[in-house]
């Protein structure tokens, strides 16, 4: 009998060694473990061993099928693997190949742009006031203190739908329409197109700009500059600085243009900011108090600032873009380089 | 406006640079432009005296010898200048120096002699007689005989200067002279102001009976003139000369000459007339008649209208007012009596009459600024003054001032605007605390007359400054710019309430719209709010058509941008055509603007501006469904539901593959592709056209926003859903749009029906279609079981046999 279990095992190696396939497995399984195999069969013979010999034999033929299950065991893992291994091998892919997707488009630069600095207002606490592209007279020039005959109107010149109606040539058409909705305190910011029949190189007929109004009590030129100082820090970064200068608009007094530090080589002077090392990039000032006045709102009690500023000359600083055509020819080679920061 | 640096040293006792000053006037409000440094581009030209000049035979050349000073004896240049002579003092441009207009002259060879340099004209150094006398003769610059040897030539012929070119804000006409720019020097420098003499003395002579009215006082405030008799014709001294040639006028007799230099002086142009061409003794200031003609000093003729005034003797225009004179009565050599007229003309119609006629003047462009009665008075002294001085004329007893229309005997000169201020109002602007003593010591070098009371200020503006109008807010940007903007502490509004802010509902939709059309594969684009009659002709939009209610612009730039839109149609398919020729074979672009509807024509009220989304797909591998893709996008985003209906009529796109897009029953935009015969008119190259396919679409964004909705979450059936697919046969003219809608009648449960497939073949018979749906049914309060299903699936098939005579295949 113990020679039976031994060559059973010696067997069981061989077999176990030839295994390569499932087939093989299951042949092995069959033959070895099963109901009928060949270690149940030694099983059943040990009927016709001594009595006194049987416990040993029991023993011995129990451990010959713990190993043989054992050995089965890792055979089968080990088949499991190289076959899994094989699937791997047979299904690998180049993938360095193009990628699938969807494509996604974007926003034009402009409204990027636009979408940054309304962000940054409201943040402030400014509402956002759409006003109309076409305005009468009255709203355009006559309230904002640019009376008929005024030589400010020179400065501007303006498309005619009437004698009275026009093409808003600035958004601060907005400052007059949201007043007489809104008493202070006001924060409104007024962005969109206007149009001017000035066209050249470097002038657009049509192009867009944003206009911020403060009215509130004791409302000061420090605070346009503490404001616009954090505004032009949160668009062109922390470091940049803004200083004042004297300048004219019909509806503020004092009236300031307010430059940035050149983000670019951080005032030192370089091409962008011509060697100055600053940047023009706004113009505000204190809210006139004939606007104030031709609004009801007494300038005795109230007092503001207003600031207005071209979107597409942010837009160009931000991106490097050196021609304004570029932002009316709509190339998908130029549109398709944008993307939210 | 430009203003010589040596013009306003006459002035001001000037103490710093040009540069330094540039930056003074800059951080006051006033940017130079362009400092012009006269003396750049010559180097190494200097006085030389010639003190040897032999003919060399044979040639037209003369051998010299310079002596440059320091820079070398004994020089050897040749000229062929016929002018020069032996002790001639001459500017002598050595080896290796420079001219204006970049030229660089080297040592070289003569007729076989070296040269060592150049000996120079008045015009090859940049000048003409009136910057330096002797300019213009032919030959060698003869200069003065005390010049010194080796001194630079800029040093000796007036190069030594710098011309500010000054760039003024449209509040300070009061500015637009030299001596406006010096009170303001004199201010920042704290100097006295020398001003330019005035004072004159009148003879006995009267022009006897001699009148002047003025009938149009709206277009002229002020009216003066004075008369001078013994005219004396000749030359103006070298310093007016020089002045006038700087700021870019040429000399041309005496009289003349003071007229331009006072409006360069003192910002007030003047006319003179020849009296002896007047043809009657009187001068009327009115409205030129309509059709009225005249000649002006240059030749032209100008028919004229009463919104054009003149100034007329008894019976004909003699100036146009304020632009320029007529030919007629123009001061010439003979001229032995003249009228002088210093007068202030309404600005605004100066600028109409000027662009009306195409005749802009210096004279216009100061009017057209504005010019105070200040300037008045004080240009008639100033230019009297100078007639005496320069002993061109003696100024008569005959003075005729008109003020509104009037007789005036009195001055404006000390009427400046008085009003209070307050210390702590000129602070509360700034936000910073100015001293008192720099406050009142600010305001009395810009020659405000000041009284203080405490903290309250009675202030008088100089009568020159028409632009102080209200009071604090004047006095703080007075104030800030001489003390400096750099005083300014930024501050973030310490004392305001807080407020909300952000997007509204509405804005928030739209900006929403977008990133989903972003999402659908577009790109935004940016396209102006107007084109041309010939950009809707090109989509063949018929003449009575809504889209031709169009707000036309009444001064177009051009006729290509002089109608507002009404459809964004024309711009889309602008931007699709140009992106095919730059080779961008396909793409998606959309616009979210307005369109400009008028609510009546002629316009009299404002138009109703629509925000309308336009797009556009193009390229091989879009389609109509691809399109109509991107419309049920937008549907499934703003939680609507879309329908579709053949759209015929749309002039410019296919009848066979457009659609109108309908929401709640209503038109609310369109999709389709652009019809065959737009497509062919297209200036597209070749090969593209060819290839390429372009849909074009439109939303009424208003209506869409009208029908969305407030998000509201739906409970969710704690059972799944089932889905079955059903292959149907049915008739070649059936559309899927009908089947689908006749599925979900036969069935409540039906949660969706689409189309997955469609197939013909002769085994199915000619004329018909296998269609296949996939169809998702929902259960209620309880589970879906077989049963269920096959009710549904036997009562879809029942109704689409019923009304479509559709079968299961």
């Amino acid at each position: 009998m113990q020679e039976q279990i031994k060559e059973l095992r010696r067997q069981m190696m061989d077999a176990i060694g030839g295994i390569h396939s499932k087939e093989d497995l299951a042949d092995f399984w069959q033959n070895y473990l099963g109901k009928n195999g060949q270690v149940a069969g030694l099983m059943k013979n040990l009927r016709s061993v001594a009595k006194e010999e049987r416990p040993t034999m029991g023993k011995l033929i129990n451990e010959l099928k713990t190993e043989t299950e054992a050995r089965y065991q890792a055979a089968r893992e080990k088949m499991e693997e190289a076959e899994l291994a094989a699937r791997d091998r047979k299904e690998q892919i180049d993938i360095t190949m193009p990628a699938k997707r969807d494509r996604v488009g974007n926003l034009h630069p402009l409204t990027l742009t636009r979408n940054e600095m309304v962000n940054v207002f409201s943040g402030m606490g400014f509402e956002i006031y759409d006003g109309a592209e076409i305005e009468d007279d009255d709203h355009n020039f006559t309230r904002l203190n640019v009376p008929k005959n005024h030589p400010s109107r020179d400065m501007q010149d303006t498309f005619y739908i009437t004698e009275d109606i026009l093409l808003r040539t600035q958004t601060s058409t907005g400052q007059i329409r949201y007043m007489d909705a809104h008493k202070p305190p006001i924060k409104m910011l007024s962005p969109g197109r206007v149009f001017r029949s000035d066209s050249d190189a470097t002038h657009s007929p049509m192009f867009s700009q944003m206009e911020g109004l403060v009215v509130d009590k004791h409302i000061t030129l420090g605070d346009l500059q503490g404001m616009l100082e954090k505004f032009c820090q949160q668009i062109f970064g922390e470091s940049v600085r803004t200083r004042l200068r004297p300048s004219y608009f019909p509806f503020t007094e004092p009236s300031v243009e307010i430059d940035v530090s050149c983000f670019k080589c951080g005032g030192k002077g370089c091409s962008l900011c011509k060697g100055t090392g600053w940047i023009e990039i706004l113009g505000g000032g204190v809210v006139h108090h004939k606007v104030l006045a031709n609004c009801g709102i007494d300038p005795d009690v109230y007092s503001g600032f207003a600031f207005g500023i071209g979107i597409e000359r942010v837009a160009m600083l931000k991106y490097g873009i050196n021609n304004i055509g570029l932002l009316t020819q709509n190339d998908l080679r130029f549109l398709k380089q944008f993307r939210e920061v | 406006m430009k203003v010589p640096f040596s013009w306003l040293k006459e002035y001001v006792d000037i103490d710093i640079s040009a540069q330094e000053l540039q930056d003074r006037l800059f951080s006051c409000g006033f940017e130079v432009e362009e400092l012009i440094d006269l003396s750049e581009g010559i180097d190494r030209v200097v006085v030389g005296e010639v003190t040897e000049c032999v003919p060399q035979e044979g040639t037209h050349l003369f051998l010299c010898k310079i002596d440059a000073g320091p820079l070398g004896k004994d020089i050897e240049i040749s000229t062929g200048a016929p002018n020069v002579y032996q002790g001639m003092k001459v500017a002598a441009a050595l080896d290796d120096s420079h001219l204006p207009g970049g030229i660089h002259i080297k040592a070289r060879k003569m007729q076989g002699h070296m040269s060592y340099g150049m000996l120079c004209s008045g015009e090859e150094l940049g000048l003409n007689d009136d910057l330096f006398p002797g300019s213009e003769v032919y030959g060698l610059l003869d200069l003065p005989g005390d010049a010194v040897n080796g001194t630079p030539i800029q040093d000796v012929v007036g190069l030594r200067d710098y011309i500010f070119d000054i760039a003024l804000t449209a509040n300070r006409p009061d500015c637009n002279s030299v001596l406006g720019i010096a009170r303001e020097v004199a201010a920042i420098l704290d100097k006295p102001l020398k001003a330019p003499a005035t004072d004159y003395t009148c003879s006995d002579y009267v022009f006897e009976g001699f009148k002047v009215a003025v009938t149009a006082p709206e277009f002229c405030p002020r009216y003066t003139a004075h008369g001078v008799h013994n005219i004396r014709y000749g030359q103006s001294p070298q310093w007016m000369k020089r002045y006038l040639a700087l700021c870019g006028l040429r000399s041309i007799s005496v009289i003349v000459d003071i007229t331009n230099f006072v409006m360069l002086e003192m910002g007030q142009p003047m006319h003179a007339f020849d009296l002896d061409q007047l043809e009657s003794s009187q001068i009327l200031v009115r409205r030129a008649a309509e059709g009225e003609k005249i000649v002006t000093l240059d030749g032209k003729e100008f028919t004229l209208n009463p919104e054009n005034l003149v100034i007329c003797d008894g019976t004909k225009p003699e100036c146009l007012a304020g632009i320029m004179g007529g030919k007629s009565s123009g001061i010439t050599q003979e001229s032995r009596e003249l009228l002088l007229e210093c007068a202030k003309f309404e600005r605004d119609n100066i600028r109409k009459t000027s662009r009306a006629l195409g005749q802009s003047t210096d004279s216009s462009s100061h009017y057209e600024r504005g010019v105070s009665e200040y300037t008045v008075e004080l240009g008639m002294a100033r230019a009297l003054h100078l007639i005496q001085e320069l002993g061109c004329g003696e100024v008569s007893s005959s003075h005729f001032d008109i003020k509104n229309g009037e007789d005036f005997t009195g001055s404006v000169m000390d009427a400046g605007y008085e009003f209070k201020g307050t210390l702590s109002g000129i602070n509360r602007i700034l936000g910073i605390e100015v001293p008192a003593d720099t406050v009142l010591d600010i305001l009395r070098r810009l020659s405000f007359k000041v009284e203080r009371d405490g903290d309250s200020l009675l202030v008088k503006a100089p009568a020159y400054r028409e632009d102080i109008e209200i009071g604090d807010p004047d006095l703080a940007e007075e104030v800030i710019r001489e003390y400096g903007y750099d005083h300014i502490v930024p501050t973030f509004v310490q004392d305001a309430t807080v407020t909300s802010g952000g997007l509204t509902p509405e804005q928030e939709r739209k900006a929403k719209l977008k990133r989903c059309m972003c999402a659908e594969g577009f790109y935004e684009v940016q396209t102006l709010s107007f084109y041309s009659d010939a950009d809707l002709d090109a989509l063949h939009i018929a003449e009575d058509a809504p889209e031709r209610r169009v707000i036309r612009i009444l001064n177009p730039i051009t006729d290509r941008l002089s109608i507002m839109r009404t459809t964004l149609a024309p711009s889309m398919l602008d931007i699709v055509v140009n992106n095919i020729k730059m080779g961008n074979l396909e793409g998606r672009i959309f616009e979210l603007e307005n369109v400009y509807i008028p609510r009546q024509l002629p316009v009299t009220e404002l138009p109703d501006e629509i925000p309308h989304l336009g797009f556009a797909v193009f390229g091989n591998d879009e389609d109509f469904f691809t399109a109509k893709g991107a419309v049920e996008g937008l549907a499934e985003e703003f939680g609507l539901s879309f329908e579709y209906e053949r759209a015929q009529d749309i002039p410019y796109l296919h009848p066979g593959i457009s659609a109108y897009i309908l929401c709640g029953g209503e038109r609310i935009g369109y999709v389709g592709k652009l019809s065959n015969l737009v497509m062919s008119e297209l200036k597209l190259p070749k090969d593209s056209r060819a290839n390429h396919k372009i849909f074009l679409g439109e939303i009424d964004y208003a209506k869409l926003s009208a029908h969305v909705k407030a998000f509201q979450y739906v409970p969710v059936s704690e059972f799944p859903v089932v889905e079955r697919d059903l292959a149907l046969i049915a008739d070649e003219n059936i559309e899927c749009g009908d089947i689908e809608k006749e599925i979900r009648k036969a069935c409540k449960n039906v949660e969706k029906a689409v189309l997955f497939d469609v197939y013909r073949s002769a085994a199915i018979g000619a004329g018909k279609k296998s269609m296949a749906f996939k169809i998702t049914f929902a259960p209620e309060d309880k589970a879906l079981t077989p049963d269920d299903l096959n009710r549904f699936v036997k009562k879809i098939l029942g109704n689409l046999k019923f009304r479509l005579g559709i079968e299961m295949r």
